[in-house]
Parts: structure tokens; sequence; C-alpha cells
């Protein structure tokens, strides 16, 4: 009896040590956007907000966004339903986090090692869009609608190729386990999948930036055209919500790419014989860290430069050109994998 | 696992699903002066795979069924002569199929390879040894069927039957797939040899007759027998006529193969319980077939009420026994042969903007061309079964096998209705040849559109000699079941 | 032990939403909740097998049909706006379908009541260890044994594929559309010729 409860305890505490840092990371990651957007276009960004009196450099401003939103009155609309709109930005939070569970952070830092991690990141990710979808539609407003129904035909739209480049990720590695993923790229940068699987590798970074909605696919926001599309009706702390979901789901992009197409933990000094025992060629936390932080740079980076895309142009990106690239490069890795070509399937 | 024999006992099929494929990507490319290439591929995949499928007969050595890809596909001489007539009645109606499409500029390359798709399907239907197997030969016909009928998308009533078709077909599939769950639960097994020994060795079979009156339900669906032929009349009607001569052809050839697999083959055990049942559908759909088509004045509606009093005779065979189901394969194939020419006559007459739909448009045929008139008057006269034409030597044997099995009031009411029922055939032979032209429009046919059709036509008349070979090769196929 | 009426407890947990969702989403007059709903039932469907140790096939009932089968659904149903103008539940047809389910029931009942009357078969599914993977047993079945019927189910898949493209890709004459590949393709040349000419004289009488 005890046993059981106190693995219930060092479960929840292990959600919690994934969960807060993550949270954190949301937090300053809305920062950096605005810091590193405004440098990029020749403004300053946040920078007056800071701890007791002293600037540091706009640090505090997450902190007192999150006082903010959490201080203001979600407004419900008229005739919405009322349930359905309260219950939406639960459940993108909800989904957002719930992929978190089978991420590894390194050999030994994963909440839950299960078998088939791959196909649950799909599955929990494609949930994501049931958020989007009811919040359009319970908030019974012709902008949140539109915003929804778009957000519902991307999403779908994309998961196709996201799901093929995993599929390619799979035949590469033999294996569902994420973990195992990681360790099938063992032996250097030149190992890594991205060489052999690139052109999967590139679609399944802009496939993932179109499944969390950001520019330049932001179609389902589009605030010049649909004002903010699914989440026009929210304010507070439910709008607070869908922000935390859509910034958790970027990080977990970009760490997902860093697994399964960089290698992970593993270090890019690996396998070069001047370093062979120094610490920079061992695997750490801090390599995967670093190689998500770069996907994460890139979101901003792509959106502060590029201009949003049509609606048909998005679809035609995702059904016309990736889709038969994931396909035709599904079986390229097949053929490379069977009749072990070049040094990654050896 | 699964290795070169069991790819190559499945060789035909591999054959036509490859060439389905090819058919799509070369009608992809192809520039539309060029198109006549499609129909040759189509033409040489059903050649091809025949010769294949015969080799393995022709061989010095005997020929053994065998099963391949651990007992989810058999490859016997039941099946093999169904795929052959089959590979013969989708020869004809692709070169009817071709002078349609052209005429109404409906020529795409999709038409031959669904149609190669729907043939996959047959072939695996009458050659499935599994349950999931014959259920995914049947969806894979159904799907293509849904789309050809409703290949002329712009035309209203095309589109109708389509979604007539898809929403019953749908239906019945779920009856079927519902009842071979039941199946499946009962016997614990998905091979029909399985399941064969658990309905014969079961004491409490209660599961299994649930579960078999769904199956026939299922299948008397797909058959068109009454009382669940509604769609038929509409789908026959509605469907450019290509695509009528399609369905109406070589699907009967396999759904009678289904019904043989799961019927005899995986329930036979249960033959009594389904006898009965049976024998309700058959007099059913004689009865309703014939009165209804009666009243018809639109030929393709016509024909549709005389296929589903044609399913009723072929429904007797399977009350019969081993020889009620050979007859009944003698019997479904002739009519194979029949009903693509009948539809192949239909397709010929309407030509470039015209559509030969009411039995009035076939007013003078004697005198606009006599050997069309003649072709039509064979394959009619025989299918309301007039000596000396073969359709009244198969419906003869089935009678027969009916009435060895002691059911003579069946045997009198089929008698009586297929004598009601030569009163509508008449009828379009008199209109063809007493009535007086209203066009003189000459009938303009491709050569090997006119080949089939004799084949077809003659073969009425040829097949009575060849009866008793025929009715052998029925009987051993069965017999090797 | 505790760790042995978890599953249990959890197990009609789940099979209570199912059934509980899975009559909802017949009974309420919402399309939209009814669609909501039927997520629920597969959700909770899901976790049962989940409770069975099959995570792959559960996993993939989110993925395929929550994920995207329903998705696709909600968005029509919303598309459509489709306003209830039935009185009752189950569009009118209530008595039918009530007597079809009562014979159902009674059926089933009758069927396996001999068995349920016998008890229950003790738990006869295997625990298996932690390292066996689910995945792989499937997949091995899924490639040797059904190879046939799985390729089929391919099979019908592209013709699926095939027929809904026939059906819906029409190319209208008269319709404007864009070339990417084509406007990616043009050239400053193409549109616009720099002429390298000398400088006119001023003339006069322009500014005046």
């Amino acid at each position: 009896m005890m046993e059981q409860i106190w693995v219930l305890i060092w479960t929840l505490l292990k959600i919690v040590a994934v969960v807060l840092p993550l949270v954190l990371t949301v937090a300053y990651l809305t920062y950096a956007e605005r810091r590193i957007i405004g440098f990029m276009q020749g403004r300053m960004g946040p920078n007056r907000v800071g701890f007791f009196g002293f600037k540091a450099w706009g640090l505090g401003q997450p902190f007192a966004d999150v006082v903010k939103l959490l201080l203001k009155e979600i407004v419900i609309p008229d005739r919405s339903s009322k349930f359905l709109f309260l219950l939406a930005p639960v459940i993108s939070l909800g989904t957002a986090f719930a992929a978190w569970a089978v991420v590894p952070f390194s050999d030994s830092l994963v909440l839950a090692d299960i078998d088939a991690g791959l196909v649950y990141i799909l599955a929990m990710t494609s949930l994501g869009v049931y958020g989007v979808i009811i919040a359009g539609w319970a908030s019974n407003s012709k902008y949140a609608l539109l915003g929804a129904m778009r957000s519902a035909a991307q999403i779908i739209s994309y998961e196709l190729p996201m799901g093929f480049a995993l599929v390619g990720v799979l035949v590469a590695a033999g294996t569902l386990n994420l973990k195992e993923i990681v360790w099938a790229q063992h032996g250097g940068l030149l190992h890594w999948f991205w060489l052999p699987l690139f052109p999967l590798f590139v679609i399944y970074y802009i496939s993932g930036v179109a499944e969390t909605n950001r520019a330049p696919f932001d179609v389902a926001e589009g605030e010049s055209e649909i004002v903010a599309g699914f989440h026009v009706e929210y304010s507070g702390s439910a709008f607070a919500l869908f922000f935390l979901a859509e910034y958790a789901n970027m990080i977990l992009v970009s760490l997902l790419t860093a697994i399964m197409f960089l290698g992970g933990w593993l270090s890019p000094f690996e396998g070069i014989d001047a370093l062979q025992n120094s610490w920079l060629a061992q695997p750490h936390v801090f390599w995967l860290l670093t190689k998500s932080a770069i996907f994460l740079f890139l979101y901003l980076w792509l959106r502060a430069t590029f201009p949003r895309y049509r609606y048909d142009q998005i679809m035609r990106l995702g059904w016309k050109v990736f889709i038969p690239i994931t396909l035709v490069w599904i079986l390229v890795v097949a053929v490379m994998k069977v009749f072990h070509i070049g040094w990654w399937f050896d | 696992m699964f290795g070169w024999s069991d790819l190559v006992t499945a060789l035909p099929e591999i054959i036509v699903l490859s060439m389905a494929c090819l058919v799509l990507l070369v009608g992809l490319v192809l520039k539309p002066e060029k198109d006549g290439l499609l129909v040759s591929l189509t033409m040489l995949t059903l050649v091809f795979a025949a010769l294949v499928t015969l080799r393995d007969h022709l061989g010095a050595e005997a020929f053994v069924a065998r099963e391949a890809f651990n007992g989810a596909f058999v490859r016997d001489t039941f099946g093999d002569v169904l795929k052959l007539f089959m590979y013969m009645v989708m020869a004809a109606v692709v070169v009817f199929a071709k002078q349609y499409l052209r005429n109404r500029s409906l020529f795409k390359g999709e038409y031959f390879s669904l149609a190669l798709f729907a043939l996959v399907g047959m072939m695996v239907m009458v050659s499935g040894n599994n349950l999931v197997t014959l259920y995914l030969g049947l969806e894979l016909l159904a799907l293509s069927s849904y789309a050809l009928v409703a290949f002329d998308r712009n035309h209203l009533k095309a589109t109708e039957a389509a979604v007539k078709y898809f929403v019953l077909g749908a239906l019945a599939s779920g009856m079927l797939l519902y009842g071979l769950s039941m199946v499946y639960g009962a016997a614990g097994s998905l091979q029909l040899q399985n399941i064969a020994q658990a309905a014969a060795t079961q004491p409490d079979a209660r599961l299994l007759i649930l579960g078999l009156v769904f199956v026939l339900v299922g299948v008397a669906f797909k058959l068109g027998a009454a009382p669940f032929h509604m769609w038929v009349p509409d789908v026959y009607t509605g469907a450019p006529t290509a695509t009528t001569a399609l369905i109406a052809s070589a699907p009967k050839l396999a759904a009678f193969g289904l019904a043989v697999r799961l019927l005899g083959e995986g329930l036979g055990p249960l033959q009594i319980h389904w006898q009965s049942m049976v024998a309700i559908l058959a007099v059913l759909s004689i009865v309703i077939g014939n009165l209804f088509a009666i009243q018809q004045t639109n030929i393709k509606r016509l024909f549709a009420y005389s296929t589903i009093s044609h399913i009723g005779f072929m429904l007797l065979g399977f009350v019969g026994g081993a020889d009620g189901f050979a007859a009944a394969m003698f019997y479904i194939i002739t009519y194979a042969l029949m009903a693509a020419g009948g539809f192949g006559l239909l397709i010929v007459l309407s030509g470039k903007g015209v559509e030969v739909e009411n039995i009035e448009d076939l007013k003078g045929l004697n005198q606009r061309n006599g050997w069309l008139a003649f072709l039509m008057l064979l394959i009619i006269a025989s299918m309301a079964g007039f000596p000396p034409l073969v359709g009244f030597v198969s419906k003869l044997w089935v009678l027969k096998a009916a009435l060895d099995a002691g059911y003579l009031g069946l045997t009198i009411i089929a008698v009586i209705f297929a004598v009601i029922g030569a009163f509508y055939y008449l009828r379009v032979i008199k209109v063809m040849y007493f009535d007086d032209a209203q066009t003189d429009e000459a009938i303009v046919a491709s050569v090997d559109a006119r080949f089939f059709l004799n084949v077809l036509a003659i073969a009425q008349l040829a097949l009575v000699l060849l009866t008793p070979m025929l009715l052998d090769v029925c009987s051993s196929a069965i017999a090797a079941l | 032990m505790i760790s042995d009426w978890i599953p249990v407890v959890l197990f009609y947990a789940f099979a209570g939403v199912l059934l509980a969702s899975a009559l909802a989403v017949i009974t309420v007059r919402n399309s939209v909740y009814a669609a909501l709903l039927l997520v629920l039932a597969f959700f909770s469907a899901a976790a049962l097998w989940m409770l069975l140790e099959a995570e792959f096939l559960a996993i993939t009932l989110v993925l395929v049909y929550v994920g995207a089968v329903m998705v696709l659904f909600l968005f029509v149903v919303m598309m459509l706006d489709v306003k209830s103008r039935e009185k009752h539940a189950l569009g009118g047809y209530g008595k039918v379908a009530i007597a079809v389910a009562v014979a159902m029931l009674l059926e089933m009942v009758m069927l396996f009541a001999g068995k349920l009357a016998a008890g229950l078969p003790e738990t006869s599914l295997t625990r298996h260890a932690a390292d066996y993977s689910n995945v792989r047993a499937l997949a091995e079945e899924l490639f040797t044994r059904y190879v046939f019927p799985f390729e089929l189910a391919a099979v019908l898949l592209l013709v699926a594929i095939v027929a809904a493209i026939l059906l819906t890709l029409r190319r209208r004459p008269d319709f404007k559309h864009l070339d990417p590949a084509r406007q990616i393709a043009v050239k400053a040349s193409d549109r616009m010729r720099v002429i390298k000419m000398p400088a006119e004289p001023q003339s006069s009488g322009d500014d005046k």
C-alpha cells in the first residue's frame, strides 16, 4: 500500500520537475521573442520591467505579463457554449503538456519510457487542434469560427507530411522508442539522421511550424484579416492558457527535431580522436538544450522575416510538395537501410 | 513468412493489380490523341492474366489446389474457372466502354484503371480463403463500382444512382461485417476450413446461425436478390451504360463465388439452416423480378429486373447440394455472358449523342441493321430461356437440381414465372422486328466491339453444344472445393 | 492488494464513460456535441485498450480516429452548421431504433446467458515483461501472417484516393489560377528591358 503511494508521489514530483521548467521556459521564450524580433527590426523590445527597482534588461517582463493576465476578467460571450468555451483552453494546454510525458532529456531523464513514444507524440500533437476548433465554435463568433476552420484544415494537411517524416525516422532507427532513436544516431555529427534524412528533417521542422500555427503559417490567427482567429473572444487567464500551449508546443517541436534528427543529447564532437576523453565528447542534457535552442531561435527568426502565407499556398505546399517528397524519401531511406548504403546504416 | 511460392500462386492478381497502377500512371501522362493505348494495355492485361491462370491447368502435372499467404488465399479450379470467364467478360465490357466513353468525351485513364481494380476485387472474392480476405475483395469491388457509377458526374441521374448505390452498399457491407464478426466469434477462426469444422462439431450453433443470417443478408444485398434488390433498378438505369454493363456482368460471377465460399465452404455444415432462407430469397427474386419487369418501358430498367429474376434462378441451385452448386455456377456464367452482350448491344446502338434508354428506341432495329437485330434476338431469347439457346439449358439444370432436392413447389413457381417473364422479352423482340424504324441513322460500331458482340451472341447458341463439357468443369470445380 | 483493484476500477470507470458517451452521441440534438461526445467515446475505448496492454493500438486509435477522422467530421459539421429541427432525439425514428436495440439486446442475452451463468473465464490475459514490444509483435504478424489482407487494404485505400480525386478534381476552363512554379521562374529581363541611352539634352520650353 505504502509502496504504491510512494510511486504515485514520486511520479507526481517528476511531472512537476518537467512542467515547472517548461513553464519558465515559456515565460522567457516570450521575452526572448520580443527582444530578438525587436533587435531584428531595429527596435528595443521590452526593457523596463526588472526586479526590485533594477531594470535588468527587462527580465521581469514575463512575470508582469503573467500577473496582468491572471488579474483580468474572463469575458464569456453572450450565447456562447459556456462549458466548451472554458474547456477549449484546458484541452489546448492539456494536450500540449501530455506530449512531454515521453520526451527523453537524457539517457536516464525520462518520465515514461514507452515503446510507441513516437506515435504517442504524434497522437498528442494532433489532439491540440481540438482546443482550437472547440474555442472557435464555442465562441459563437464568425472570426473565431473562420480561424478554427482554417486551423483544422491546416493541421490535418500538415500532420500527414509530419507523420511521413516520422516514418522515415522509424525506418532509419528501427524503433519507435525515442531513447533508442537517439542511440541509433550514435557516432558523431555525421551519423546523426539529419544527413540521410535531410529532406525529412527540413519538412518535419516546417510542418512543426505549421502545426503550431506559427508565422508564416499563422492564418488561424491572421490578425490583419480575422482579428485574432480562434481566440478573439478570449481574455485573461483563458487566453493565457492558449498562449502557454502554443509556446509549449513550439518548444516540444524544437526538442523533437533535435532528438530525431540531430542526435538528441549526443555530443557533436563524438568520434573526434583528439577530444575523445574530454567532457566535450560525452553525451549530456546540455547538448540537447543547445540544439533545441537553435530551432527555437529559428522559430523567432522565421516570424521576423517572412510574410504570412496565403491559405491556398499553405494547402498547396502541404499536399503537393511535402507529401510527395516525404513519400519518395521514405522509399529512398528504406533502400539505403536494407542495402546498408552509407555509413549511417552500418 | 511468405516467399516466392506465395507470390507465384497469386500471380494473376498481382499482374492485374500492377497493370491497374500502370494504366493509372500512363493515363496521366498520355496525350489525348494516343489514349487508345490505355485500352490496349487493359486488354493485354486481361490476356496475360488469362494465360497465367491457364498455365497451371495445361501443364503435364495435374493441377492441385494450393493455399498461399498462410491460408489467406487459395488457388483452386473453382476460382480459376470463374476468373477466366471474368477476364473474358471484362474484355468485352472494356471494348464496349471505349466506344461509349469516346462518344461522350468521358474517356479517361481512370475508367480502365478502376475497372482493373474492380477486377482485382472480384478475383480476390472468388479465391479468398478467410473472412478478412473475402471482405476486402468485396470492398475493393464495391468502392471501384461506386466511382464508376458516378463517372459521369455532371449527369444528375448518375450521381443520384451512385449515392444510392454507395449508401445501400455500405449498409450491406455493415450487415455482412457484423455477421462475419459473429461467425468469427463463434468459430474462433477466420479460416473457412476451421469455420466449417467448428460449425460441424459445435453442439450449440446459435451464435453461428445468427451470424449466418447477417451474412446471408449481406450477400443477398450484393447479389441484388429480392427483398434486398431496391438498388438494382436505380443503379442500372442511372449509371452510364458502359458502367452498367460492367456491374451487371463480371461482378455477378464474383458475388456467386463469394456466396459459395461463405455459404458452401465456410458455413456448409449449416446448410439445413440457410437452405430455407435461400429458397425464400430465390422465390421472391423470381416473382418480383418478373412481375416488375413487365411494366417497364426503360430497357435498362427492364434488364435490371430481369437480373433480379436471374439471380433468383441462380439461387435455386443453392438448395440442391453439390449438383445444385454446379448448376448455379453454370447458370451464372452463362448469365454473365448474356448480360455483357445485352448491355454491349445497347452501347453500340447508343451512338454519338443518342442514348438508347427506352424500348421504343429499338423500334425497327431489323430494318436498320438486320444482323444486330438478330444478335439482340439471340441474347434476349436466351435471357427469356427459349430453347434451343443456352438460357434454356441453364434454367433446366437449376430447376432439375431444385427438384432433385425435393423443392417441388419452388420449382413450379419458378417455371410459372419464367413463362410470365417470357412476355416482356417477347415485347422487346416484337418492337425490334415488327415496328417501323423512327430513324434511319446508320449504326456505327468499331470492329472490336462487333467482334465481341458476335462472340457473346453466338455463344448463346454454341454453349448449348458445349453444355456437357462446361457442366463437367463446373461440377469438378465444385467437387474440388 | 491495491494493485489488483486499480485496473478493475479504471476499467469500470472508462467503460462507464464509454457507454454513457456513446449513448449521448445518438441522443443529443446538437450535432457538434454529438461529434465531440464521439471523440470522448473513442478516447475511452483507447484507454480500455491501454489497460489490455495494447498500447500501440490504443495510441493509433487516438491518432487516426480522434486526431484525423473526427477533426474532419467536426469540420464538416461546423461548416454545415446543421440546426436540428427534430423535436425528438434519434430523428423521429426513436421507436424503431429502440425496438431494434431491444431485439439485439435480447439476442445477445440469449446467446451469452448460458456462458455468463457458467461464470466468467479466469483472467487469461498474459502479462508480458517490461521489455516486451507490442509494436514489434504487431508488425511481425501484419507483415508475415496477414500480409495478403494487409496489402489488399492498402489497395483499397489507393482506390479510395483515385475515386475521390476523380470525382472532385475538375478543370474549369474559365477558372483563373496561379502557377507558383511559373511565378518563381519569372526573371526581371522577361518583363523589363533596361536600355542604355545617352542623356537627352534638356529641351527648351518644357519647364515653362
